[in-house]
C-alpha cells in the first residue's frame, strides 16, 4: 500500500475516547475531506496521521511501513502537518519563515535544493512578491497563505491541513482550496478538515464524515452530503443550488429551528 | 545556527570581546607589560606580571566571557523555547537554588573551613534545584515548567532569606549579601576550573536545542510534526531545562547571582538576527560575554573604597533598557 492509511485508531485523552477505531485511507495524488460537526475528532484524526498523537490501539502506516517505526525525521520529510491557526505570526521575513518548512532536510545540507523549494512554495502561494516582508506586517489571508507556504516547502508526499479555509473570504480560500488541487494532480495525497461543505463537495475527491470520534461514512460527496446524513449528523437541513456535484450550499435552518417553527 | 547574514555581527561581537580581554589582562593598579608577562606565564616563570595577569586578571577576563556568555545563551534559549521575549535563565529557580546552597555554607561556617565549598555548595543547589523542577514538570508542557520554576525560586528565595535572617554573625549576613549580588572579584583559576566544565557542557547541551527553537517559533504542533521530540528525557524541554541549569548553575556557584544579562542581551539583538530562534544564539552568547566584560571594567573603573557588585551593575544597565522598550512599546501602540 503506498498511502497513509489509519486502521482501527482509538485514542484516549485524559480519560475520554476522542477516537473509537477510526479507519481513513489517503491515496497518493487524492484530495480527500474530513468533515464532521466541531468535537467529532477531526483534528485528533489528523494528528494521528501526522504522527503527533499515538494512537493507544490500531494503527497508521504510511507507504506500507508503521508510522511509529520510523524516526521522526523520515516521517517529518514524507508527511507534512499545517495545523489550526492558532499560534501568533513570528515577525520573521516571509521567506525565512517559509524556509523553516526545509527543517527536515536540514541534514542533506542541499542549500540550491532548499532555495528551489522556497521559491515554489512562495510561488504557488502567491507570496513571491512578499518575500522580505515581515510576517507579523500581513493581513489575515497574507498569513494563512504563508502558513500554507511553509508547509509546502516541505515537499512531502502527504499533506494534512487542518481548517486551512477557516477564518478566509471566498477568494483566499478558493486559492487554498485550488493549490490542493494541484497538488493533488502533482501526486500529493492530500488530507484537509473543512467546515465549508461547499468547497469540500467542488474541491474533494472522497469525504469522510466523522461525529463523535467515529468515521461515520466515506465516499463521494454526492454520497455522503445527502439530505439524511447532514440531518443526521449536523443536524441541519440542506438546500442544494446547481446541479448535483457543485456548488452545495447550506441554507436551511437547525432542527431545532424547525421544530420551533412547525 | 549561524547565518551568512549574520557575520557582520559575529564578527562585530568577536572583535569587542576580544578587545575587553586585552583591555581586562593590561588594566589594573600595577602596570603590567602583556606580552612579557605571557611569555613568563607560559615559560612557567614566577614574575610579578606573570602573578597579576595570571592569578588576578586571566581568571576573572576568563569568567566573564563564560559566565557572560552562559546568561546570553541561556536566554536566548529560553526566550525561543517560552516563545516569550521577558524569560530568563532565573525563571527556572535555578539561579535560587544555587544561591541557597552557597548561603547553607556560609550559614553552616563551612566556608570558612576550603574555599571550595562555597562554589561546590552553588553547584550541589543548583543541581538539586533542576533535579526538582523536572521531577515537578515530568511530562507537562510550557506553562507547567514555568509554575513550577516560579513555585522554585519563590521557595529557595524564601529560605535564602530565612538563612540570612538566622545568619549568627551580622559580618556574616554581610557577607552573603555580598556573595548574592554577584561578583568577579578575587576569583581564581580555581573557580575557573571548577565553573568551566558545566558551563561549557550546558551550553553545548543548549547549542544542540538551535534547529528545533526555529520549529517551536511556528508552534508545538509543527515542531513535532518536523521531527522534534518536545517531551522526554532526549526531548527539547529536558535539554533546554538540563543545558541552562548546568551552564547558569556552574557560573552562579562562583560568581553569585549576575541578572538581566539573560533578559536584555537577546532583548537587544534579536532585531538584529531577523528574528529568528537560532540565528539568535551565538550573538548572544558573544553578546553577553562582552556585557560582562564591560560591566565589570565598569566595577574597577566606578569602585572606591567599597566595591560595586557586578550584579547591581547589570541591574543598572537592564533596567533602563527595559524602560525603553516600554516607552518605545506604548508609543507604537498608541
Amino acid at each position: 500500500m503506498t498511502g497513509l492509511v489509519a486502521r482501527g485508531v482509538t485514542l484516549v485523552l485524559g480519560g475520554r475516547t476522542v477516537l473509537h477505531e477510526a479507519g481513513v485511507a489517503v491515496a497518493p495524488g487524492e484530495v480527500v475531506g474530513v468533515i464532521g460537526p466541531n468535537g467529532a475528532g477531526k483534528s485528533t484524526l489528523l494528528r494521528a496521521l501526522a504522527g503527533i498523537q499515538r494512537p493507544d490501539k490500531g494503527e497508521v502506516m504510511l507507504e506500507g511501513r508503521e508510522l511509529a517505526g520510523m524516526t521522526p525525521g523520515d516521517r517529518a520529510r514524507r508527511l507534512s502537518f499545517l495545523p489550526q491557526e492558532g499560534e501568533p505570526t513570528p515577525p520573521m521575513r516571509v521567506e525565512d519563515l517559509v524556509a523553516l518548512g526545509r527543517l527536515p532536510h536540514r541534514a542533506a545540507r542541499d542549500g540550491a535544493r532548499d532555495r528551489a523549494a522556497v521559491d515554489r512554495a512562495l510561488a504557488e502561494t502567491g507570496l513571491l512578491d512578499l518575500r522580505d516582508r515581515p510576517a507579523s506586517q500581513l493581513s489575515g489571508g497574507e498569513r494563512a497563505r504563508l502558513r500554507l507556504a511553509r508547509a509546502l516547502a516541505v515537499e512531502a508526499s502527504f499533506l494534512l491541513a487542518d481548517e486551512p479555509v477557516a477564518a478566509l473570504d471566498p477568494a483566499h480560500a478558493l486559492a487554498v482550496m485550488a493549490s490542493f488541487d494541484r497538488l493533488g494532480r502533482a501526486g500529493v495525497g492530500v488530507a484537509v478538515v473543512l467546515h465549508d461543505l461547499t468547497l469540500a463537495g467542488r474541491f474533494c475527491h472522497r469525504l469522510v464524515l466523522m461525529r463523535d470520534g467515529r468515521v461515520v461514512a466515506q465516499g463521494t460527496a454526492a454520497e455522503i452530503l445527502t439530505d439524511a446524513t447532514m440531518r443526521a449528523v449536523y443536524g441541519v437541513t440542506v438546500r442544494r443550488v446547481g446541479d448535483a456535484i457543485v456548488p452545495w450550499s447550506l441554507t436551511g435552518g437547525c432542527q431545532a429551528d424547525e421544530q420551533r417553527v412547525s | 545556527m549561524i547565518d551568512r547574514r549574520d557575520y557582520p555581527l559575529i564578527a562585530a561581537l568577536a572583535a569587542g570581546v576580544l578587545a575587553m580581554l586585552v583591555l581586562s589582562l593590561v588594566w589594573g593598579d600595577s602596570p603590567v607589560s602583556l606580552p612579557a608577562a605571557l611569555r613568563d606565564l607560559l615559560a612557567g616563570r614566577h614574575s610579578v606580571g606573570a602573578i597579576i595577569v595570571g592569578q588576578l586578571r586571566l581568571p576573572r577576563a576568563i569568567l566573564g566571557i563564560a559566565i557572560g556568555a552562559a546568561l546570553g545563551l541561556s536566554g536566548a534559549v529560553m526566550q525561543g523555547y517560552l516563545r516569550n521575549p521577558l524569560a530568563d535563565p532565573g525563571l527556572l529557580g535555578v539561579s535560587g537554588g544555587a544561591a541557597l546552597g552557597a548561603v547553607l555554607v556560609f550559614y553552616t561556617g563551612l566556608a570558612g573551613v576550603s574555599a571550595l565549598l562555597l562554589p561546590a555548595g552553588g553547584l550541589a543547589g543548583a543541581l538539586l534545584a533542576v533535579l526538582l523542577l523536572l521531577g515537578l514538570v515530568g511530562q507537562g508542557g510550557t506553562l507547567v515548567l514555568l509554575l513550577a520554576g516560579a513555585a522554585l525560586s519563590s521557595f529557595a528565595a524564601a529560605l535564602t532569606a530565612m538563612a540570612m535572617n538566622l545568619m549568627p554573625s551580622p559580618y556574616a549576613a554581610y557577607e552573603v549579601m555580598r556573595w548574592v549580588m554577584g561578583s568577579l572579584t578575587d576569583r581564581t583559576m580555581t573557580d575557573v576550573w571548577i565553573s568551566l566544565p558545566g558551563t561549557i557542557a550546558g551550553c553545548l547541551l543548549m547549542l544542540t536545542t538551535a534547529r528545533a527553537l526555529d520549529a517551536l517559533a511556528l508552534g508545538d504542533e509543527v515542531a513535532e510534526s518536523m521531527g522534534f521530540r518536545l517531551r522526554g528525557l532526549r526531548g527539547v524541554q529536558t535539554r533546554v531545562v538540563m543545558g541552562t541549569a548546568v551552564a547558569v548553575g556552574s557560573c552562579v556557584a562562583v560568581s553569585g547571582a549576575i541578572g538581566f544579562v539573560g533578559l536584555v542581551v537577546p532583548h537587544l539583538l534579536r532585531p538584529l538576527t531577523g528574528y529568528q530562534p537560532a540565528r539568535l544564539l551565538l550573538p548572544s552568547a558573544l553578546g553577553g560575554a562582552l556585557l560582562l566584560l564591560l560591566a565589570d571594567a565598569a566595577v574597577r573603573l566606578l569602585s572606591g573604597a567599597t566595591e560595586i557588585q557586578i550584579g547591581v551593575l547589570t541591574a543598572l544597565i537592564g533596567a533602563p533598557v527595559f524602560f525603553h522598550r516600554v516607552i518605545a512599546m506604548r508609543r507604537s501602540q498608541a
